[in-house]
């Protein structure tokens, strides 16, 4: 690298060293909730990062991406209430019907422009939780618990621990491959596709294609997001991820910095923190954290990757 | 299959449709004219059922309370124009999408502190209450005046957008922003005033309902998707389109929750059609949404562009 790195770039590197460690610091006498927190932050991480592909380098805004979690929990729940408990099997289905969720709809609602897509994705999001919460025989809307967790032979992901370091194994390796894509061809077109459709176009690029590709890497890695849910919590229910979870999801990565790898890190941990702590603090959180959303949508410009380099960097040109 | 089952499903079928056009129309004319994606939509229809509730309760008097509410909805309409929602108009949809999310959890919670988790019910008094007889068929009266109010809103909105000067004004604001406001007409005043007729429209929408479902603090949150539905059907901007689009929602959707075993048991077996049926009909507005939209991507109604 010739560049010398930004002040996000650390703060990751930071973050994520800290996440490799915690467990050993639980070990020495760490309150195990914090090991709890941190899976939560990271599973979110996942989610949101999966998001970014599309909504941040390819700028069409899903407000649909709840749908994947669902998918994702439910490939663990499904098998699980079969007696199931195979987790390449689990592991199998949430990828292969996120994908094949993301293509169908993703074929349709592509077709449209700006609005239209949020709207659509949106609908099609609700489709699938409506779908769950009509299947009684899976508990319908009181939701379902899962006592087979994805057993993958050597390690079983019902195991705190285990799950704590696959899940961080998961989030590296998304990370690493957001990082790897936009330095790719397939980046570049996607970007271009976003910033500059027509010249995309007469350049010979089908900007629906790259978008469409774009869409269901998004939503296998938010449905992967959504299996490692179903592990982590172990009671499912479809409320859990409509479609406010979906606008959340949004949040976290506006908040921490659209189009970067980052960002949606930051969003997630700031969330998932915030969350927390305003939670326990009032019954009516709510009412600040709208609040706070109203002002990150008029005051936010990059979000806090943009802040940090900017304002924290050596140099503010970068 | 008797005909006082099907009417009556034919009835509470279009009483949805109407209802669904009221908050459509105002979401479907602030995404076509003002591009602006409004979630915070279905948060007036919320607040119009407990206004409508709320002075039912204090007062004793339905209609009174109903017809009160319309303004104190507009005026709520205005007051979150002007001092929200027109600073976002110049900003991204991403912002957009957030800001009006916001807005969803101010209104959620200041209600939840205001008026209770529980909701509200209403009594409906008892001119309104009874049923119409035709012959051996009976239609309950409410139903079929809120069908009524519908239908006439529906007509009324489509004289004022073709015949009056307003009406011009944002046919003429829609098409092309800029040269209606060098040409003098105040475009904000008029954004602002489209908002709040919209905003008005979805409160009366939530106080109409609120004597059959009450008011609670989901309710805006659940129609919202399915207006958006009708706004994507219709064709985004287009009056006309949404109300079609509304009513078609609104009786496919009741009738499929109705009939739907029926329907598949003529295919598939009855417990596989049993078990069937609720998850197809709770998902067939999806599904012929996305058949819309994979012939016509921009709605059955496009607005001309």
């Amino acid at each position: 690298m010739k560049r010398s790195l930004k002040p996000s770039q650390v703060l990751l590197a930071l973050l994520l060293l800290c996440l490799a460690l915690l467990p050993l610091a639980s070990y020495l006498g760490l309150n195990a909730f914090y090991l709890d927190l941190a899976i939560r932050l990271m599973i979110f991480a996942i989610a949101a990062t999966g998001l970014n592909l599309i909504l941040g380098y390819g700028g069409l805004i899903s407000l649909g991406h709840a749908a994947y979690l669902l998918i994702g929990a439910y490939s663990v729940a499904i098998p699980n209430y079969y007696d199931v408990d195979n987790g390449w099997i689990h592991l199998g289905l949430a990828i292969g019907c996120s994908a094949l969720f993301a293509l169908l709809t993703g074929a349709v609602s592509l077709r449209t422009r700006g609005g239209g897509f949020i709207m659509i994705t949106l609908a099609f999001a609700q489709m699938i939780y409506f779908l769950f919460v009509s299947m009684e025989t899976l508990g319908g809307s009181d939701g379902i618990s899962i006592s087979f967790t994805s057993n993958f032979g050597l390690f079983n992901l019902g195991d705190t621990l285990y799950l704590y370091y696959f899940t961080l194994a998961m989030l590296l390796f998304f990370l690493w491959l957001i990082y790897r894509l936009n330095r790719a061809r397939f980046g570049y077109a996607l970007t271009g596709s976003r910033l500059r459709p027509q010249r995309m176009h007469s350049l010979g690029y089908s900007p629906y294609r790259f978008q469409l590709i774009a869409y269901i890497i998004s939503g296998v890695i938010t449905g992967i997001a959504g299996f490692l849910l179903a592990n982590f919590v172990q009671f499912i229910t479809p409320e859990m991820m409509d479609w406010f979870r979906s606008a959340e999801l949004i949040f976290m990565v506006a908040l921490g910095g659209a189009a970067t790898v980052s960002g949606p890190v930051f969003g997630a941990f700031s969330f998932v923190i915030l969350e927390h702590f305003m939670s326990e603090w009032t019954l009516y959180w709510h009412l600040p954290f709208g609040l706070i959303l109203i002002a990150v949508a008029i005051l936010s410009k990059g979000g806090l990757v943009k802040l940090l380099d900017t304002h924290a960097g050596r140099n503010p040109d970068a | 299959m008797d005909t006082q089952l099907i009417l009556v499903q034919l009835v509470n079928g279009l009483q949805l449709g109407v209802l669904l056009f009221l908050v459509a129309a105002g979401l479907t004319l602030i995404f076509g004219i003002m591009d602006f994606v409004n979630l915070a939509h279905g948060a007036f229809y919320m607040v119009g059922a407990y206004i409508c509730a709320l002075l039912a309760a204090r007062t004793g008097y339905f209609l009174p309370s109903l017809l009160l509410s319309l303004p104190l909805v507009f005026v709520l309409g205005l007051v979150v124009e002007k001092y929200l929602v027109s600073h976002l108009y110049k900003m991204s949809h991403l912002d957009h999408v957030l800001a009006t999310f916001g807005l969803i959890l101010v209104f959620d919670t200041l209600t939840h502190y205001l008026a209770g988790p529980d909701g509200e019910a209403v009594l409906l008094p008892d001119y309104l209450n009874g049923a119409i007889n035709l012959g051996n068929i009976q239609l309950p009266v409410y139903r079929v005046l809120i069908i009524f109010v519908g239908l006439s809103v529906a007509a009324a909105l489509a004289w004022a957008v073709n015949k009056t000067r307003a009406g011009m004004l944002l046919r003429a604001g829609a098409s092309d922003r800029e040269m209606t406001s060098a040409l003098g007409v105040n475009i904000d005043k008029l954004y602002r005033l489209i908002f709040a007729v919209g905003a008005m429209l979805a409160g009366l929408a939530g106080a109409l309902i609120a004597p059959i479902s009450g008011a609670n603090i989901a309710m805006g949150n659940e129609i919202i998707i399915i207006a958006l539905v009708v706004v994507v059907i219709g064709g985004i901007g287009s009056i006309k389109g949404a109300f079609l689009g509304a009513l078609f929602v609104g009786l496919v959707d009741t009738m499929g929750r109705a009939y739907m075993d029926d329907v598949l048991k003529l295919f598939i077996s009855p417990v596989a059609a049993e078990s069937a049926a609720p998850a197809l009909s709770a998902m067939i507005v999806y599904i012929i949404m996305a058949m819309v939209l994979a012939f016509r991507p921009n709605g059955l109604f496009p607005a001309n562009k």
